[in-house]
C-alpha cells in the first residue's frame, strides 16, 4: 500500500491538537473557578471556599502539566510536518504565536510555581495574585491562539508576496472577522467545561455520601454558574453560526447538510446521513423552516449550499453535520440540568434526587466532549482550505518520507494513550481521596505549614548560619532565636 | 539587517537562557541514576519541581521566535531533523509528567523515576545532537527530508557532551541548593563532570575546527584567534575556579556554595559565544543567513514592543520565582 504523507502528517496533527486541547479546555476554566473560590475564601472567610480552591488545585496541576507537554509538541509541528506552511505563514502566525509565548506562556508557568507550592512561602495575598495570574495568562493564552486561527479561517489584512502572506495591517489580521465570536464561544465553552466537571464529581461525592458539606457547595455553586453560562453559550453560537455563514458558507452547508447551490425555506434536521457521493441526505429527518429561521432569523430566509461550490471544495459533510450534532446536542443537554437544578432548588430537593445527581456525574466530561467535537467542526469544516480560500492543506506538507510520520504517529498514538490511561487514573486517585480535612486545612492555617512559614524559616536559618560562621561562639544565643 | 540582527541576538538570547536552565532541570534528571535512595530522588526533583515548566518554556520560545522572525530556518531545520527533534518531544513528555505523577503514585514510583531520568537523558541528547550535525552542515538537496545524515560520530559526541555539560549544572545546582550527604555526594560527581566537559569541550573545538574549513578560518585567519582567545583562556580559569570551591569543600573549608553553579553557567555561555562566533551570520551552515531567512519589517517591528516589554518583565518575575524559594531545598512535605 502507497501510503501518502500527507494524510499520515494531517491525522498526526488532528490526533495530537485534539489530544492538546482536552486539557486547556479544562484549566481555563479551572483557573477560573480556583481563583473565584480563592478570592471568596479571603473575603468570606469560609473554610470551605478554601477546601475547594485547595481540592481542585491538585487536578488542576496534572492538566495543567498534561496542557504542557502535549502543547510544547504543536508548536514544533507546525515546522516538522508542515513546513511550507510555516514558511509561507511564518510572518503572520509566528509574531502572534510570540506574542502568546510573552505574555501568556511564561506568565502562567512563572506564577504556577507559586500558585501549586508557595503556600507556604508567601501571603495569603500574594498567592491569590499569583492564582489570578494564572488565570489572567490561560485567557490570554486562548486570545492569541484564537486570533491565528481564526485569521487561517477568515484572513483579512494580508498581502501575498513571492507565494508568502505579509501583513499590511496587523489590527486587521488580530480582529478578523471570526475572531470575536471564536474567542468568546471558546472561553465560555471552557468555563462551562470545567463547570460541569467540578458539578460532575460534586454529584459523584454526594451519590457516594462522602464530602457531603464540600460537595453541596461545590455542586450548588456550579449549577448557578450553568445556569447563567449556557443560555449565554446557546447565543454566543447562535451569533458565530450567522458569522460563519456569511465568512465560511460552505462551512455552515455542511453543518446543515444543506446540498442546493442555494436553498430557501431551510429545514432543521434531526437527523440525516450525508451522502457526499449522491449529493443528498439519505434518511432525512427535519423540522420544515426552523432552520432558516436559525440561521437567517427570518422564516424563509435562503442559504447558500454545498453544491454552489465544486466537490473538490467540500469537506467531509457527514463528519462536519455529525460533529456539529453532538455539540449542539450536549449544549442542550447542559442547558437542561440547570434549569432542572434550579426546579429541584426550589424544592429543596437538589442535593437528594438521586437521578438527578447520577445525571450529573453522567456529564462529567460531557464538556470536554463538546468542544472537541466543536472544534471537529471548525477545523473539518474549513478543509480542504488552510488559509481559507488561499492556501490547500495538501499542498504545504513537509516531503518527509511517510514512513518516518507512520512511525512518529503510531509512537504518538501509544504515548498519549498511555497518558491518558495514566491522567484518569491519577484523576480517579485524586477524586477518592478527597478533599483535605477541615482539621489539615486549620493546621495549615496556623502551624508549620502557615503561610510565610518556610520562608520565615529559611531566613532565620540563613541567619543563623551567618552567625555560626562570623563567631561560632554565640551558637547558644542563636539557639533560643531559631525556636522563635 | 539591524532589525534582523536583533531578531539574531534574541534568539541567541532565548536559547541561551533554555539551555542554562533546563539544562540543570534536565541535568538533575541524568544524575538520577547517582541517587539511589528514595529521599534523594524526591530530594532532587523537588529541587526543580517548581520551575521545570518556566524553563522549558524558553523552548517553545525559542522556537516561536524562529517561526517568527525567520520563518524560512524554522522550516528547514524543523522539518530537516525531524526525527530527533520528534525524538526529543517524546522524551520532554515523559519528563514532564514524571514531575506531576511521581509524588502521587506509590507502587508506580519506580516507573516515573525511569521516565524522568530516561526522559531527561534522552532529551538532552537528542539536543546535542542537533547542534552537532547543524555544526556540520546539512545537505543542500532533497535527500536532507529522507536520509539520517544527522547520526554521525561528531553528533553523537556532542549528544554525550551535551549530557555531561547538563549534568555539570544540575550537580552544581544540587551543590547550592542542598546540605549534608546530597551536597558532599554531588561536589565528588560535579567534579568528574567538570573534567569530563571541559575534555568534551576540548575534544568537539579541535574536531570543529579539524574539519569545518571556514570556521577553522574564522578562528585562525589574521588575529583573529588573537581577539577570540580569551573566550578559551576564561574557559579554563572558570574551570579552575569551580574545581577549586568544589575541592575545598571536601575539606570543608568552602564558603561559596554557588559558585560553582555561576561557573559552570559560564562556561556555557562562553562554549555557547565560540559557537556563535564560528556559525555567524547563518541559521543553516552555508545555506541560510538570518538576514535571507528574516521576515519582513512588518512582522518584525510589530513584534519588536513585545520583546522589548515583555523578556526583561518576563526575567523579572522568573527571577522573583526563585527568588521565593531560595534557599536550601527544605525536605518537609510542602506544596499544593
Amino acid at each position: 500500500m502507497d501510503l501518502d504523507v500527507a494524510i499520515l502528517s494531517r491525522i498526526q496533527f488532528a490526533f495530537t491538537v485534539s489530544f492538546h486541547i482536552i486539557f486547556p479546555s479544562i484549566t481555563i476554566g479551572l483557573a477560573t473557578l480556583i481563583a473565584i473560590w480563592e478570592g471568596l475564601w479571603l473575603k468570606t472567610h469560609n473554610p470551605y471556599y478554601l477546601q475547594l480552591a485547595k481540592f481542585w488545585i491538585k487536578p488542576f496541576a496534572i492538566t495543567f502539566g498534561m496542557g504542557v507537554v502535549s502543547g510544547i509538541v504543536l508548536s514544533y509541528e507546525f515546522g516538522t510536518n508542515f513546513s511550507k506552511f510555516s514558511e509561507i505563514t511564518g510572518a503572520v502566525l509566528g509574531p502572534l504565536m510570540a506574542y502568546e509565548v510573552l505574555t501568556a506562556f511564561f506568565m502562567e508557568a512563572g506564577f504556577l510555581g507559586v500558585m501549586l507550592f508557595g503556600w507556604q512561602r508567601v501571603g495569603r495575598k500574594l498567592h491569590f495574585f499569583s492564582t489570578l495570574v494564572v488565570m489572567t495568562g490561560t485567557w490570554i493564552s486562548a486570545f492569541w491562539i484564537i486570533v491565528a486561527n481564526s485569521w487561517m479561517q477568515t484572513p483579512t489584512g494580508y498581502k501575498i508576496i513571492n507565494g508568502k502572506f505579509e501583513v499590511e495591517s496587523w489590527m486587521e489580521v488580530i480582529f478578523n472577522p471570526s475572531m470575536p465570536y471564536r474567542l468568546t464561544h471558546m472561553v465560555v465553552a471552557s468555563l462551562i467545561t470545567a463547570t460541569f466537571v467540578v458539578a460532575g464529581i460534586s454529584a459523584y461525592y454526594l451519590l457516594k455520601k462522602k464530602n457531603i458539606p464540600f460537595a453541596k457547595k461545590g455542586l450548588s455553586m456550579c449549577m448557578w454558574f450553568a445556569l447563567v453560562l449556557t443560555p449565554l453559550q446557546a447565543w454566543i453560537g447562535d451569533m458565530h453560526g450567522l458569522n460563519v455563514r456569511e465568512h465560511q458558507p460552505t462551512k455552515l452547508a455542511a453543518m446543515e447538510g444543506i446540498w442546493p447551490a442555494e436553498e430557501a425555506n431551510v429545514p432543521l434536521l434531526l437527523f440525516a446521513m450525508p451522502n457526499m457521493k449522491t449529493e443528498s441526505n439519505d434518511y432525512e429527518v427535519g423540522i420544515p423552516n426552523l432552520g432558516s429561521m436559525i440561521l437567517t432569523h427570518s422564516w424563509d430566509g435562503a442559504v447558500q449550499g454545498l453544491k454552489a461550490v465544486p466537490p473538490e471544495d467540500r469537506p467531509n459533510v457527514p463528519l462536519v453535520f455529525w460533529s456539529f450534532r453532538v455539540m449542539v446536542g450536549i449544549g442542550f443537554g447542559m442547558m437542561g440540568i440547570a434549569v432542572l437544578a434550579l426546579l429541584l432548588r426550589r424544592k429543596g430537593r437538589l442535593f437528594k434526587n438521586k437521578p438527578f445527581l447520577a445525571l450529573v456525574a453522567l456529564f462529567t466530561p460531557m464538556g470536554v466532549i463538546a468542544v472537541l467535537a466543536g472544534w471537529y467542526v471548525v477545523e473539518i469544516g474549513r478543509q480542504p482550505w488552510i488559509v481559507y480560500n488561499l492556501v490547500r492543506t495538501t499542498e504545504i506538507v513537509s516531503p518527509l518520507p511517510p514512513e518516518r510520520v507512520l512511525f512518529t504517529l503510531i509512537m504518538f498514538v501509544i504515548i498519549y494513550s498511555l497518558l491518558i490511561g495514566v491522567y484518569l487514573y491519577f484523576m480517579r486517585k485524586l477524586i477518592k481521596k478527597g478533599p483535605p480535612s477541615m482539621t489539615a486545612l486549620e493546621q495549615q492555617l496556623i502551624g508549620m505549614k502557615a503561610p510565610g512559614y518556610a520562608l520565615a524559616w529559611v531566613k532565620t536559618l540563613q541567619h543563623k548560619e551567618q552567625q555560626t560562621n562570623e563567631s561560632p561562639a554565640n551558637e547558644s544565643q542563636n539557639k533560643t532565636q531559631g525556636d522563635k | 539587517m539591524d532589525l534582523a540582527l536583533f531578531y539574531f541576538l534574541v534568539l541567541g538570547f532565548a536559547i541561551f537562557m533554555y539551555v542554562l536552565l533546563d539544562g540543570f532541570d534536565l541535568g538533575i534528571g541524568i544524575l538520577y541514576p547517582w541517587f539511589n535512595q528514595d529521599s534523594e530522588r524526591d530530594h532532587l526533583m523537588r529541587s526543580i519541581s517548581h520551575v521545570w515548566d518556566g524553563n522549558e518554556t524558553w523552548l517553545v520560545f525559542g522556537g516561536v521566535v524562529l517561526f517568527a522572525a525567520f520563518p524560512a530556518a524554522y522550516a528547514g531545520i524543523t522539518s530537516t531533523f525531524y526525527l530527533p527533534i520528534m525524538l526529543m518531544l517524546f522524551a520532554l513528555i515523559f519528563r514532564g509528567v514524571a514531575f506531576e505523577y511521581r509524588f502521587k503514585s506509590d507502587t508506580s514510583r519506580p516507573y516515573w523515576d525511569v521516565a524522568f531520568s530516561a526522559g531527561s537523558a534522552i532529551a538532552a541528547f537528542c539536543q546535542g545532537m542537533l547542534l552537532g550535525s547543524l555544526v556540520q552542515g546539512v545537505p543542500a538537496d532533497v535527500d536532507s527530508l529522507s536520509s539520517l545524515h544527522w547520526v554521525t560520530p561528531f553528533s553523537i559526541l556532542t549528544g554525550f557532551s551535551v549530557m555531561a555539560g547538563y549534568a555539570l549544572l544540575a550537580a552544581c545546582y544540587l551543590f547550592m541548593k542542598s546540605r549534608g550527604r546530597i551536597q558532599t555526594h554531588s561536589a565528588k560527581l560535579a567534579k568528574r563532570l567538570l573534567l569530563i566537559t571541559i575534555l568534551a569541550m576540548v575534544i568537539v573545538s579541535l574536531w570543529t575546527v579539524a574539519s569545518q574549513v571556514d570556521i577553522r578560518q574564522r578562528w585562525f585567519s589574521g588575529f583573529n584567534f588573537l581577539w577570540l582567545s580569551p573566550l578559551p583562556i576564561i574557559t579554563l580559569l572558570v574551570a579552575v575556579l569551580a574545581w577549586r570551591d568544589l575541592h575545598r569543600h571536601s575539606e570543608g573549608k568552602n564558603h561559596h556554595e554557588g559558585r560553582p553553579f555561576w561557573c559552570a553557567a559560564t562556561l556555557f555561555l562562553l562554549g555557547f559565544a565560540g559557537l556563535v562566533v564560528g556559525l555567524f551570520p547563518y541559521l543553516i551552515p552555508r545555506q541560510l543567513t538570518f538576514i535571507d531567512a528574516a521576515s519582513p519589517d512588518s512582522s518584525l517591528l510589530f513584534l519588536l514592543p513585545g520583546i522589548c516589554i515583555f523578556v526583561p518583565l518576563i526575567c523579572a518575575y522568573t527571577f522573583w520565582g526563585y527568588r521565593v524559594f531560595a534557599g536550601k531545598v527544605e525536605d518537609y512535605q510542602e506544596g499544593y
